[in-house]
């Protein structure tokens, strides 16, 4: 599989990312280049499988359900780049 | 003019000290934790606009601390580490203390607190000297992602004044040990970049079972591939810095809960009767020649000191890489949303909050990270989560039944190159235009962390441009102990290495 031009604006739109018409173009063949070489996969016999869901066996570690941290308020937001009265600012949302 | 001669003498025997040595001088009192970290931090000074390997000195702190570590000494509640000054990968988080994971996106981010793996060093009495650079986000096997630019390798080619890379992504790390500006560092491999730029600066880098350091407070990259481990100038070194760094963490769901033996006791014991298995798989085509000989050194020397040797077979190996190139992107595509310009670090001005993100994304992010994300992005994306990410995880399955297999028939520890090249020039032509050719250098370690494995790179030769080789051990999970106890006898068959000074 390969992807085209609008196949990476519109990933990099899922992404968050902005790009540049020539940024995407770049990034075309780059990711193409990788999509390749991965195609490889295609030859591995996988029937029957399973996928691999955790690279130790263990059991997940549980805790009780109760609270053990907070009142961080002003940890949270230290280096937030814009914050007033405790809260992150960002650009108005809901019009 | 004599006097200064003689000073700078005292400083470089003073950091030449390996851990092991600089511990047993300042238990009896012949050397200061002050004076030590003094001697770094000037060598730091005078060293560092050459190599670029520490992008952050923290001088107060690393001397509040030592003279805390003194009076401990001098107190008799001395820890493992008292008074050995290290340098920190910029992955992880130290309170109010630089911490970018080498990126743009995280300007000016200092975290409120400590990760888990510099606390356990703190706590044994260790010294901070600064953060060490890396590639971005630790995506890179050069350390030329970095937003704070490339390291240079300490070593040169013979009769040569071209700058070669350090390998990555722990290229901070692995430069500042070789050039002894720091007794021994911290590191991560996601897929080989403790043991890749150990094997090409000539220390030694060990990269522990997945779960034996906890991440908590490490900037996530793959989370399920990720683990912290020591580069250090020897395999003592190592023992003594993992010992400390390992722990069973709380704050880390897949931290494993096995406790942590003493590595140090293992150096030294026989590997007589060990069965070593050398993989048919890792002989690719158009190795060079330089390569397959130190492979065959290496196997020579552990058959020497007892071992026997299996030819054995992990068939999928050749599979490990391009399904790391879809795992790895994925889980960084997901690790990586959290950088919105809103919560820490840089933030450019959009209309919306949309625009907010992808503009402040496509400023922070470099060239590799943005790559990686779109792939990672691209294969989790609806309609192609199965073609690729299910089948990439059943591959990895198969990669990590392979090493079941073999260690099931009785295979002890398993000995294959670490690197398929040594340190090659910044910037060069070939991997910058073909990222695939830059991800072939991480084609002996990657399968080990595709299966969670200990995999170690001990230096063990010199290739005929005088630059250093590293051969690589596998284990079994939890048996760091056995990767300990074959790198010693590899290190005493070659020999250590140091690059001469040109800085």
């Amino acid at each position: 599989m390969s992807v085209d031009l609008d196949t990476v604006k519109r990933v990099a739109h899922l992404a968050r990312i902005a790009v540049t018409d020539s940024d995407a173009e770049r990034m075309t063949g780059e990711l193409n280049v990788i999509l390749g070489f991965v195609e490889q996969l295609n030859e591995v016999d996988v029937d029957g499988v399973e996928p691999m869901t955790s690279v130790i066996p263990m059991d997940m570690k549980k805790r009780q359900d109760v609270v053990t941290d907070g009142g961080k308020a002003d940890d949270i937001i230290a280096n937030a780049p814009m914050n007033e009265d405790g809260f992150f600012l960002v650009p108005k949302v809901v019009e | 003019m004599f006097l200064i001669v003689l000073e700078s003498r005292t400083m470089s025997e003073l950091t030449a000290l390996t851990i092991a040595e600089a511990r047993d001088k300042l238990k009896s009192g012949e050397l200061t934790a002050l004076e030590l970290t003094d001697a770094y931090l000037e060598v730091i000074d005078a060293a560092n606009a050459d190599l670029n390997a520490y992008i952050a000195v923290t001088h107060e702190r690393a001397r509040k601390m030592a003279s805390r570590s003194d009076e401990r000494l001098s107190g008799g509640e001395a820890g493992t580490l008292e008074g050995i000054p290290l340098g920190i990968k910029d992955l992880f988080a130290t309170e109010s203390v630089h911490t970018q994971a080498g990126s743009h996106i995280l300007d000016g981010f200092k975290p409120r607190y400590e990760s888990t793996v510099t606390s356990n060093l703190w706590a044994d009495g260790a010294v901070m000297l600064g953060k060490l650079n890396m590639d971005e986000f630790a995506m890179g096997s050069s350390n030329e992602t970095s937003y704070y630019g490339p390291v240079k390798n300490p070593w040169r080619r013979r009769g040569s004044n071209i700058d070669l890379v350090p390998g990555g992504s722990s290229g901070g790390s692995a430069a500042a040990v070789a050039a002894h500006l720091c007794a021994g560092a911290t590191a991560t491999d996601t897929g080989g970049s403790i043991r890749q730029p150990a094997a090409l600066t000539g220390t030694v880098g060990i990269k522990p079972t997945y779960g034996r350091c906890s991440r908590w407070g490490i900037v996530a990259f793959a989370s399920s591939l990720d683990q912290a481990g020591p580069i250090t100038r020897d395999v003592r070194d190592s023992a003594i810095m993992l010992k400390s760094m390992a722990s069973v963490d709380e704050k880390d769901t897949t931290s494993a809960d096995v406790a942590v033996p003493d590595y140090e006791a293992s150096l030294g014991q026989s590997i007589r009767g060990m069965k070593i298995g050398v993989p048919r798989e890792y002989r690719m085509d158009g190795m060079p020649d330089e390569i397959e000989q130190l492979w065959q050194q290496g196997i020579d020397w552990m058959r020497d000191a007892g071992a026997e040797i299996v030819d054995i077979s992990l068939p999928h190996t050749k599979y490990a890489l391009p399904a790391y190139y879809i795992v790895a992107p994925a889980e960084a595509s997901s690790n990586l949303a959290r950088y919105d310009g809103v919560r820490y670090g840089l933030r450019q001005p959009g209309q919306d909050i949309i625009d907010l993100y992808e503009e402040t994304r496509a400023a922070g992010f470099g060239a590799e990270v943005k790559r990686r994300v779109l792939i990672g992005t691209y294969v989790l994306s609806s309609g192609y989560y199965d073609a690729y990410y299910l089948r990439a995880q059943k591959v990895r399955s198969l990669i990590k039944r392979d090493f079941e297999d073999v260690f099931a028939d009785g295979i002890d520890t398993i000995l294959t190159p670490a690197t398929p090249s040594a340190a090659f020039g910044i910037a060069d032509q070939d991997m910058q235009a073909d990222p695939v050719k830059m991800y072939l250098n991480d084609i002996f370690t990657v399968t080990v962390n595709m299966a969670g494995l200990p995999g170690i790179a001990v230096p063990a030769g010199l290739d005929s441009n005088g630059l250093p080789l590293g051969l690589q051990l596998i284990g079994r999970p939890f048996d760091e102990a056995t990767l300990y106890k074959g790198a010693h006898i590899l290190e005493q068959a070659a020999g250590r290495f140091q690059p001469d000074r040109w800085w």
